[in-house]
């Protein structure tokens, strides 16, 4: 090291570290404070169906309930946008999901629910206890139709846009805030 | 008693291997096969184990899944690809190597690669400064002096 450089890099030295430390720091923070506004999910995995149209498999109607299963037209190119909504009567979030669903399909969103792994009377008491916001009603006893879609767990929805392309997934239970922080534009978009 | 003790013994491992044998394929290949695919797939829900370790319903569904694929002769890829298509890279256990993970994979060659760097020029100007510089007459004489006392 030459004499004229040395107390540049010397001075170089000691702080890199410091500002490497403090640069973590930040992306910590960021990262920390993004979890708790929900912003960012160290689980959270985008959908690997985005962009792609959504699966069309034939699925049976609930036994018991008076809805149309879903319909491969229904899927195929809507014309507006629809939610997929998969559910099930013994999952406890989406009972605090289902108030939610009530108040898009009240608002005029279709809404297609597919009933995963339930038992078909405890799905029809479900809906006469909770409203029913569901278009169509299709049953997944198997979980087949959520491997299709790539499902984690219940409840999960998925939006199509007008031509039945996946746009968004959210996994898990729809808050208040999610539909007007998330779903709300969404929907004026896609429109 | 001591029978019964015996069976008391025993179901632990009962109970453990219970649902398993159901599931798996009659054809001993097959299921060979139907593991070493499965051995490869995240469980989504439990993030860190492969679908054959899980007991999750999830890693389950997709246990049954893989071999009914692998009954219908698909290839190992085809079953594989067929997982991926739906829930993305995660769910390969070992990363695929794509714009998103090559960051990833370029890491240890990159780190490599300054370190490198950095030796290399350490040396360099190791070699610019070069070497002592030789000793002038009035030193040599003097060391010669020097070196002549006892």
């Amino acid at each position: 090291m030459s004499e004229a450089k040395s107390p540049l890099s010397r001075r170089a030295i000691l702080w890199a570290p410091l500002g490497l430390a403090a640069a973590g720091g930040v992306g910590f923070w960021a990262m920390l404070r993004g979890m708790r506004d929900g912003s960012y999910d160290p689980r959270g995995v985008p959908s690997a169906l985005l962009g792609k149209p959504a699966p069309r498999m034939a699925l049976p109607p609930v036994e018991g309930i008076e809805l149309p299963t879903i319909a491969p037209e229904m899927l195929a190119s809507p014309g507006m946008p629809v939610l997929v909504n998969f559910w099930a009567s013994w999952c406890v979030p989406c009972v605090v999901e289902h108030p939610q669903l009530v108040a898009l399909q009240r608002r005029g969103v279709r809404i297609l629910g597919i009933n995963y792994k339930d038992k078909p009377a405890d799905a029809a008491r479900f809906l006469v206890r909770h409203g029913n916001p569901f278009q169509a009603l299709a049953a997944d006893a198997e979980g087949r139709a959520g491997i299709e879609y790539g499902l984690y767990g219940v409840p999960e929805t998925y939006l199509l846009d007008r031509q039945g392309i996946i746009r968004w997934r959210w996994a898990g239970p729809m808050m208040p805030d999610t539909l007007s922080a998330e779903l709300d534009p969404l929907l004026r978009r896609h429109a | 008693m001591r029978a019964l003790l015996f069976a008391l013994l025993l179901a632990p491992s009962l109970a453990l291997a219970v649902g398993r044998p159901s599931e798996m394929l009659p054809d001993p290949a097959a299921e060979a096969r139907a593991q070493a695919i499965g051995r490869e797939l995240r469980c989504m829900v439990c993030q860190n184990q492969s679908i054959e370790d899980s007991e999750a319903d999830l890693a389950r569904d997709l246990r049954r899944l893989v071999r009914e694929r692998v009954a219908e002769g698909d290839s190992n890829t085809a079953v594989r690809d067929y997982v991926h298509a739906r829930y993305g890279d995660f769910v390969l256990l070992r990363p695929p190597f794509n714009w998103v993970t090559a960051p990833l994979w370029a890491l240890p060659a990159v780190l490599l690669g300054l370190g490198a760097l950095v030796l290399l020029r350490m040396r360099r100007r190791l070699a610019t400064r070069g070497g002592p510089t030789p000793l002038t007459d009035e030193e040599r004489a003097r060391l010669a002096a020097l070196e002549k006392e006892p």
